[in-house]
């Protein structure tokens, strides 16, 4: 049994269109897509705007419901549970986005981020100051930063320091399942390197099974263990991150590779 | 003669941390109908070196402190503003990196894109219109006649970055200054306005300046590239010879740290610590303190900063002592 089940998972939003909104449109932007994804894999989710990538991660991350379909975490149909146990399980699955300016409070310090992070899964962290303050040095030493600056405001720090802020923030409840959408395509190119080391070091040290999603192959091939290509709402490729390089069979993961710049000497 | 030549451009922010010398004595020219690159790391100073030749550049607290900018004869920076305003979108083009904040929501594309032709050629605004629907079926644009009466918001990112590229061509500039054009969008978008560029640029016989931070995309487009760090070019050369021969440890440190040019695996090149704060004065090469090569070598870090020399026909590089060999 797989770890992460996706089974037939489908997502349709109407959309009315014409005068008085008479007629209704379905789009289907999650259509019947099934994946087995092993604990400590990192699955790469590649495909144009609009494929549908973002909806999925929602799907997954239980913040909006399936039309049908269900997604079965460690053999437990997640639609099934209750809303407030839903809530418990949420420290189990974080995400990390793509715009670090933006996904950061601008008015917490460091410490407060971090603090209410570690606390989703010890509130009682929280009475002991000392100790919170030991637990977010760790966090924040984990993810490369340097603890001194655990007083300082998110504006304060460059875009990939920032993004490290958020990883740090993400890794926080200690979760089972990262997903990271788009996580280093607001970055420069050589700040990019250093946060996919990051990611792949701390997939390894603490077995997190991760979901990555990029619209750019060249740096899923880099981090993946399996791509999976998704077009108009469906899963059409689903292989080895580098049998995806050397052998695409679909038109959608031809054309993904096709359209990455080449350096050329 | 060059179409456009920049000699010792100095662009100071004079603010409460002290003065910021985010473009420090930078010389460059441009050829009619070439794409010249400018890239560098954010914040080494790309989009400053650009905005300073429009007067783009808030002042106070930015001031242009020296150097010269000829087009057509005349020195841009010493331009009235008025003058300048006959210059600006009208034989300088420009389009930024982010389509969705670069139109205005509230306006028509009609309205968005007859302006620079009411403003600058004094056309009819039927005559402005019919001109608009060609430009726009230039770039793409399917059925352009119903769409150009649609609002910014009815486009998607790739065909706004389409309509800003219309509307910076229309009035058929000498120079279009592309600034990060393809950074907020997907690679398969970003491809299709690549070549959209390319297109068109080779269709009206524009210049570009082309600013990234992505060496693929460089490599792609440019004929001719500058990198950038710190305020300053630390090395300028043709595009397959900066590929194939880079000489400044800066450049070689950024081509390594390519994800997509590392094997699968291995741990990623990074480039270590962070680029210097500009305020403070630099003694010896800006790179210094973050390259592999200088270490301890006295001569990476003093005797004042290393000029550009030429290493090769056409192959600039800024002579470090230490680990530049010319």
């Amino acid at each position: 049994m797989a770890y992460l089940e996706l089974q037939d998972l489908t997502k349709h939003f109407t959309k009315r269109a014409g005068l008085f909104g008479g007629e209704r449109q379905i789009v289907k932007a999650v259509d019947g897509v099934s994946l087995d994804i092993e604990k400590g894999e990192i699955l790469g989710l590649v495909g144009e705007s609009g494929c549908g990538k973002s909806t999925l991660s929602r799907l997954i991350m239980q913040l909006i419901t399936p039309t049908a379909g269900s997604v079965v975490l460690e053999g437990e149909r997640l639609a099934d549970l209750p809303k407030a146990e839903i809530r418990q399980r949420r420290r189990d699955f974080q995400m990390i986005f793509q715009d670090p300016y933006s996904s950061l409070n601008p008015r917490m310090t460091i410490y407060s981020t971090l603090v209410e992070a570690i606390a989703t899964r010890h509130p009682n962290i929280l009475q002991d100051k000392s100790a919170a303050e030991n637990a977010v040095s760790e966090l924040m030493e984990r993810v490369g930063l340097d603890p001194r600056f655990i007083r300082k405001y998110p504006h304060e720090f460059s875009g990939g320091q920032r993004q490290r802020i958020a990883i740090a923030r993400a890794l926080g409840p200690e979760p089972k399942l990262v997903l990271a959408d788009e996580p280093v395509s607001a970055l420069d190119v050589s700040i990019q390197s250093q946060i996919l080391n990051l990611l792949r070091q701390l997939s390894e040290e603490l077995g997190l099974t991760m979901i990555f999603i990029s619209h750019d192959l060249s740096v899923v091939r880099y981090i993946a263990d399996r791509i999976a290509v998704m077009e108009k709402g469906k899963i059409v490729e689903l292989q080895q991150a580098e049998a995806l390089f050397d052998s695409p069979s679909s038109d959608c993961a031809k054309m993904l590779l096709d359209a990455i710049p080449q350096i050329r000497a | 003669m060059p179409l456009l030549e920049v000699e010792d451009l100095k662009t100071y922010f004079h603010t409460r941390e002290g003065v910021v010398r985010a473009v420090d004595g930078v010389s460059f020219d441009v050829d009619a109908g070439e794409t010249v690159g400018i890239v560098g790391e954010s914040g080494s100073g790309k989009s400053v070196t650009c905005y300073s030749l429009l007067k783009l550049i808030p002042q106070p607290p930015g001031k242009i402190e020296g150097g010269r900018a000829m087009f057509d004869g005349k020195d841009l920076l010493a331009l009235s503003e008025s003058r300048m305003r006959a210059i600006r979108g009208k034989r300088i083009g420009l389009i930024f990196q982010d389509p969705m904040t670069s139109l205005n929501p509230y306006l028509k594309i009609s309205t968005q894109l007859i302006e620079p032709l009411l403003l600058h050629e004094s056309l009819s605004k039927s005559e402005a219109l019919d001109r608009a629907i060609k430009e726009l079926d230039a770039v793409g644009i399917p059925e352009p006649e119903k769409r150009i009466h649609s609002y910014p918001h009815e486009f998607s990112g790739g065909m706004r970055q389409r309509v800003m590229i219309a509307m910076a061509l229309i009035t058929r500039p000498e120079i279009l200054i592309a600034d990060e054009p393809t950074t907020a969008l997907d690679v398969t978008i970003q491809r299709q306005v690549l070549d959209l560029i390319k297109t068109r640029q080779d269709e009206l016989g524009t210049a570009v300046i082309f600013i990234t931070h992505d060496l693929a995309v460089v490599s792609e487009v440019c004929d001719r590239v500058n990198v950038m760090y710190a305020g300053r070019f630390v090395e300028r050369a043709p595009v397959a010879d900066l590929f194939s021969a880079p000489r400044h440890p800066y450049t070689r440190a950024l081509q390594r740290s390519i994800p997509a040019m590392q094997e699968k695996g291995e741990q990623l090149y990074t480039i270590p610590g962070l680029p210097p704060n500009l305020a403070q004065p630099i003694d010896g090469c800006s790179f210094a303190p973050r390259c592999e090569f200088s270490g301890d070598n006295e001569s990476c870090h003093s005797g004042g900063q290393p000029q550009l020399v030429e290493a090769s026909p056409e192959h600039w590089v800024q002579h470090c002592r230490g680990c530049v060999e010319v």
